[in-house]
C-alpha cells in the first residue's frame, strides 16, 4: 500500500516538476522580454520617483542638503496656507466639471465616429484629436481678448448679448470658465484615441451575431455588445481623465497668467509649481504634489470599481 | 403577408438607421467646426500681414495672405548658431529612435504583462498606473541628477533614453492585448512557440489599432522634445528649441510664433493620417477575410 502511494507520489512530483520547469523557463523568458522596459523604467521613472517621494518630509532648496522636517510641511499646509485650500476648491470644481463632461464626450464622439464612412472616420478623429496636438494658446488669448479686437467679445457685442467688453482673461469671475472652455477643447486626447481603436478593434460578427439575437438598433448594440467589450479602453481612458483634470496648471498659466486674477485659476499644481520653480522650496512643493497624489489615487481605486465588471 | 410584414419592418430598420447616421453626420459635423475653429484661426493668423492684425472688427480670414511670417521664421531659424538642417536632423533622428524603440519595448512588455504568468507581475502592472498618477516637480530635479549620474548630459542619450519607456505607452498596450482570448495562446504554446514568438506572430498582428495609436502618441511626444534642460551644446538641440527661438526674436512675434506652432504641426498630423488610414485598411481586409 505504501508503495502504491510512493508510485503515484512520484508521478505527480515528475509531472509538477514538469510544469515547474516550463513555467520557470517561460518566467525567464517574460523577465527577459521585460528588461530592455523595465531598465529604462526603473533609471529614468521608478528611481526618481522613490527618491522623490520623502522630500515632502523636508526642507529642500535645491542648493544645500535637505534637512528632516518631519509633517510640518503638511501642518503648514493645511492649517495656515490659505491659498492652498483655496486651490484645493479650485482644482475640484475644476476636476468635476471638465473630467466627466471631457470623459464622456471621449466616449461619445469615439462611438458615433465609429458609425461613419471610413474616410469620415479618419476626417473627424483628426478634427477633435488635432486641439491636443497643437501648441495654440495664443488664439485663445485672441479670441478671449478683452478689447474689442479679441473674437468673444466682438461676436457678442454684435449679437447685443454685452454691451460692453468683458475681460474674461482677467476677471475673476470668468476666468475659471474660460481655463475650463479651453482644457475641454484640448481634452480628447490620449483616452480618445484609445477608445477609438477599442472601437476598430470590435469583432464585426458580434454584431451580426447580436442581429441575429433581436439587437433593434444602435442603442442596444452599443449596451449590450460595445460596452461590455470596451472596459480595458474605457479603464485608459479613465486613468488619463483623472490625470489631465486634476493635474491641469499649465492651460491656466498660459492662459490667464500667473498668478491668476485672485487665484481664480490657482490648481494645486499652480501652487506645487508656484512653490517648486518660483521659490525653490522643493520640500513644501513635494509635500503638495503627495497630496494631490493621494486624492488621485483614491480616485482611481473609485473608478476601477465601478468598470471592474468590464475589466478583467 | 406575415413575410410582407416583416419585411417593411426590416425596411423600417434600415431607413431608421439610414436616418440615424445622417443624424450623427451632422451633430458631429456642428460640434467638429467649433473645435476646429480655433485651428483654423491659428493658420490664418499664420499667413496675416501684420498691418491686418489689429483691424476692427477682426476679420475671420486674411485679405491678403502672405507667407511672410514663415519667411521670418526660416531667417531667424537660419541665423542661429548652427545650421538650420542640424536641428531638421537632431528632431527627425530623436524621434524616429523614440517612436521606434518605444513601440519595440512597450509591445513586448505590455504583452508579458498581460498575459505571462510569473511573479510579480501583478505589482508591476499597478506600479505603471501608480506612476502615471504620481507627478511632481522634484522628479525631474532627480531625473536631472541621474542623467548627470550616468554622464549623458549633452548627449543624445540624454534626449533619447528617458523617452522611450514611458508607462503611458505600455499601459495603453497592456490594456488592449488582454482583450486577446488566452484559448489562443495556449494553442500557440502547445503548438512550441515561444512567447517571444508569440508575441510577434500571433498577438502583434492583431494589435495594429493600439499600435498606431501608439506610434501617434510616441511620435508626438519625441517630435515636441525640447533640449534645453539636458543638452547645452547648441549643435544637440531639437527643432522645437529652434523654432521657440525664432518665434521669440523677430519683429512681428505674433505672427511668427504661430507659424512655428502650425510649422511643428504638420508632422504629428502627416503622421497621424498615415497611421488612421493604416488602421481603417486592415480592419476592412480582416473584416472580408472572417
Amino acid at each position: 500500500m505504501s508503495g502504491k502511494i510512493s508510485e503515484s507520489d512520484k508521478k505527480t512530483r515528475k509531472s509538477k516538476k514538469y510544469i515547474g520547469s516550463v513555467d520557470r523557463s517561460q518566467s525567464r523568458e517574460c523577465w527577459l522580454m521585460l528588461a530592455p522596459f523595465m531598465l529604462l523604467f526603473t533609471v529614468f521613472t521608478i528611481i526618481p520617483v522613490l527618491i522623490s517621494l520623502p522630500v515632502g518630509f523636508t526642507n529642500f532648496d535645491m542648493v544645500n542638503t535637505p534637512d528632516f522636517v518631519g509633517l510640518s510641511n503638511y501642518k503648514t499646509l493645511f492649517l495656515s496656507d490659505k491659498t492652498f485650500i483655496n486651490s484645493i476648491r479650485v482644482t475640484l470644481i475644476f476636476a468635476l466639471f471638465s473630467g466627466p463632461v471631457s470623459y464622456v464626450l471621449c466616449f461619445l464622439l469615439a462611438w458615433l465616429i465609429n458609425e461613419l464612412h471610413p474616410k469620415l472616420k479618419t476626417i473627424f478623429t483628426l478634427i477633435f484629436y488635432a486641439p491636443s496636438m497643437a501648441n495654440v494658446y495664443t488664439v485663445w488669448q485672441l479670441i478671449f481678448s478683452g478689447d474689442q479686437y479679441g473674437y468673444a467679445n466682438s461676436i457678442l457685442l454684435d449679437l447685443g448679448i454685452i454691451n460692453s467688453s468683458k475681460q474674461w482673461l482677467t476677471d475673476a469671475n470668468y476666468i475659471l470658465y474660460v481655463v475650463i472652455i479651453v482644457q475641454l477643447w484640448i481634452s480628447l486626447g490620449a483616452g480618445f484615441l484609445a477608445l477609438r481603436a477599442g472601437f476598430q478593434n470590435i469583432d464585426k460578427s458580434q454584431y451580426e451575431a447580436g442581429a441575429i439575437e433581436g439587437i433593434k438598433n444602435r442603442w442596444q448594440e452599443l449596451i449590450y455588445i460595445t460596452i461590455p467589450s470596451m472596459g480595458p479602453q474605457m479603464m485608459f481612458a479613465a486613468v488619463m481623465q483623472i490625470v489631465s483634470a486634476f493635474t491641469a496648471d499649465m492651460v491656466g498659466r498660459n492662459l490667464v497668467g500667473f498668478p491668476s486674477t485672485d487665484y481664480a485659476a490657482h490648481t494645486i499644481m499652480t501652487h506645487a509649481f508656484d512653490y517648486g520653480w518660483i521659490r525653490y522650496e522643493m520640500g513644501y512643493s513635494s509635500a503638495i504634489c503627495t497630496v494631490l497624489f493621494i486624492v488621485m489615487f483614491i480616485m482611481n481605486k473609485i473608478i476601477s470599481k465601478v468598470l471592474g465588471k468590464y475589466t478583467d | 403577408m406575415a413575410n410582407e410584414k416583416k419585411m417593411k419592418a426590416s425596411n423600417k430598420q434600415v431607413g431608421n438607421r439610414l436616418a440615424g447616421t445622417i443624424g450623427i453626420f451632422v451633430f458631429l459635423l456642428v460640434l467638429g467646426l467649433f473645435m476646429a475653429f480655433p485651428i483654423y484661426l491659428a493658420v490664418v493668423m499664420s499667413i496675416k500681414p501684420s498691418q491686418e492684425w489689429f483691424i476692427f472688427p477682426p476679420k475671420l480670414y486674411a485679405i491678403d495672405p502672405t507667407l511672410d511670417n514663415f519667411r521670418e521664421m526660416f531667417k531667424v531659424a537660419g541665423q542661429l548658431w548652427v545650421p538650420f538642417s542640424r536641428y531638421v536632423f537632431n528632431s527627425c533622428f530623436i524621434t524616429v529612435t523614440v517612436t521606434v524603440a518605444q513601440c519595440f519595448t512597450a509591445s513586448m512588455a505590455a504583452f508579458v504583462l498581460a498575459k505571462g504568468k510569473f511573479r510579480g507581475s501583478k505589482v508591476l502592472n499597478s506600479v505603471i498606473v501608480i506612476s502615471l498618477l504620481y507627478q511632481s516637480n522634484v522628479i525631474y530635479i532627480v531625473q536631472y541628477m541621474v542623467i548627470a549620474k550616468l554622464g549623458m548630459i549633452d548627449t543624445y542619450f540624454a534626449l533619447i533614453l528617458p523617452s522611450i519607456a514611458t508607462p503611458m505607452g505600455v499601459f495603453l498596450m497592456r490594456q488592449s492585448i488582454g482583450q486577446v482570448p488566452d484559448a489562443m495562446i495556449e494553442a500557440a504554446k502547445v503548438d512550441g512557440a515561444s512567447m517571444f514568438q508569440i508575441c510577434w506572430k500571433i498577438v502583434m498582428p492583431n494589435q495594429k489599432p493600439a499600435l498606431m495609436t501608439l506610434i501617434i502618441f510616441a511620435f508626438q511626444a519625441a517630435w515636441n522634445i525640447q533640449a534645453n534642460t539636458y543638452v547645452f551644446d547648441e549643435s544637440l538641440k531639437t527643432l522645437p528649441t529652434a523654432v521657440t527661438q525664432a518665434a521669440a526674436s523677430g519683429i512681428a512675434r505674433q505672427g511668427v510664433a504661430m507659424a512655428a506652432a502650425v510649422f511643428m504641426l504638420i508632422p504629428p498630423v502627416v503622421v497621424f493620417m498615415l497611421a488612421q488610414k493604416n488602421v481603417i485598411e486592415t480592419m476592412a481586409h480582416s473584416g472580408i477575410k472572417d
